[in-house]
């Protein structure tokens, strides 16, 4: 199923600061039927510098996905979370929240602020991969994804 | 705000006025490995009101997934969108906008309304039958639920 991307990469930002699940991501990631480039930051100041292209970040592309967690250093996920879709030019970008937590409070203060969905991530490393290839699957190859501006 | 059991069915609201594409549906749901209960709305006015009146209702629970045409008869689907979105009630609920539109306005519009996605309707029956079961394993699987 193709998506009106199929033509260049889809691009994601993952913003994530434990290793191992950096790397599972990007394992999962790999089998993807839709070729894509995965952009890492690894905490919450970052995660919005690379957003607005500043600093280092100056050359970033805009991502057509951001797999964000709630729990990050130096800017919480769910601050982050509430500025992109507060800013007019970030916030039509599809934000999957993905994180350990599945307390109620914060599956709601995810859709409050309008994270696009909220997953789970499973301990389990098979389960870990195969959530990934869900959420891969249906937003690359299902969803239309919002145009590039 | 709703329970969230994984015993219990999950419920799905439909908005969408073409009986051929709700038979899709149906047809699509016998078939499917999942289970859940399907209520339909053919406009705009009619799912608010459904969702209203769930919302008023203490025993009932509004539906856990909305999944909403945007060319319907009267209010169009943005503008549903735009109403749920801000019904502090049901705006949680997560919609998927499921149209034969991917034109590039009506899906930025989509998301500027704060619709989850927006899924392009495919032609036929086989697709639409992939389609849903990948909605579906998602918003009823994979991901968490307000």
């Amino acid at each position: 199923m193709k998506n009106s991307l199929s033509a260049r990469p889809v691009e994601i930002l993952l913003v994530e600061d434990n290793p191992g699940d950096i790397l599972l991501t990007r394992e999962a990631l790999k089998d993807s039927k839709i070729i894509n480039c995965l952009h890492v930051v690894k905490n919450g100041v970052e995660a919005l510098e690379f957003l607005r292209k500043e600093g280092s970040f100056s050359e970033a592309v805009r991502p057509d996905l951001i797999l964000l967690d709630l729990n990050l250093p130096k800017k919480d996920g769910r601050e982050v979370l509430g500025e992109i879709k507060e800013d007019e030019k970030l916030k039509t970008i599809p934000v999957v929240v993905m994180t350990t937590s599945r307390a109620e409070a914060d599956v709601l203060k995810s859709y409050e602020l309008h994270a696009n969905s909220y997953v789970s991530k499973p301990l389990d490393f098979e389960e870990f991969i195969s959530v990934v290839n869900n959420i891969e699957h249906f937003w690359f190859s299902i969803v239309t994804l919002p145009p590039r501006e | 705000m709703i329970s969230r059991s994984n015993v219990r069915r999950k419920r799905i609201l439909v908005v969408e006025d073409n009986p051929g594409d709700v038979a899709l549906m149906r047809e699509a749901i016998v078939e499917g490995e999942f289970h859940y209960h399907l209520s339909i709305a053919k406009n705009g006015d009619n799912a608010i009101s459904y969702l209203r009146n769930l919302a008023d209702d203490t025993c009932s629970s509004l539906p856990d997934l909305i999944l909403l045409d945007l060319n319907l008869p009267g209010k169009n689907g943005h503008e549903v969108l735009q109403e749920i979105k801000e019904d502090s009630r049901m705006k949680l609920i997560p919609v998927v906008i499921l149209s034969s539109s991917d034109n590039e306005r009506d899906v930025s519009r989509s998301y500027e309304l704060n619709a989850n996605s927006h899924v392009r309707k495919p032609g036929n029956l086989m697709e639409f039958a992939n389609v849903l079961k990948v909605i579906e394993t998602f918003w009823l699987k994979t991901a968490e639920l307000p």
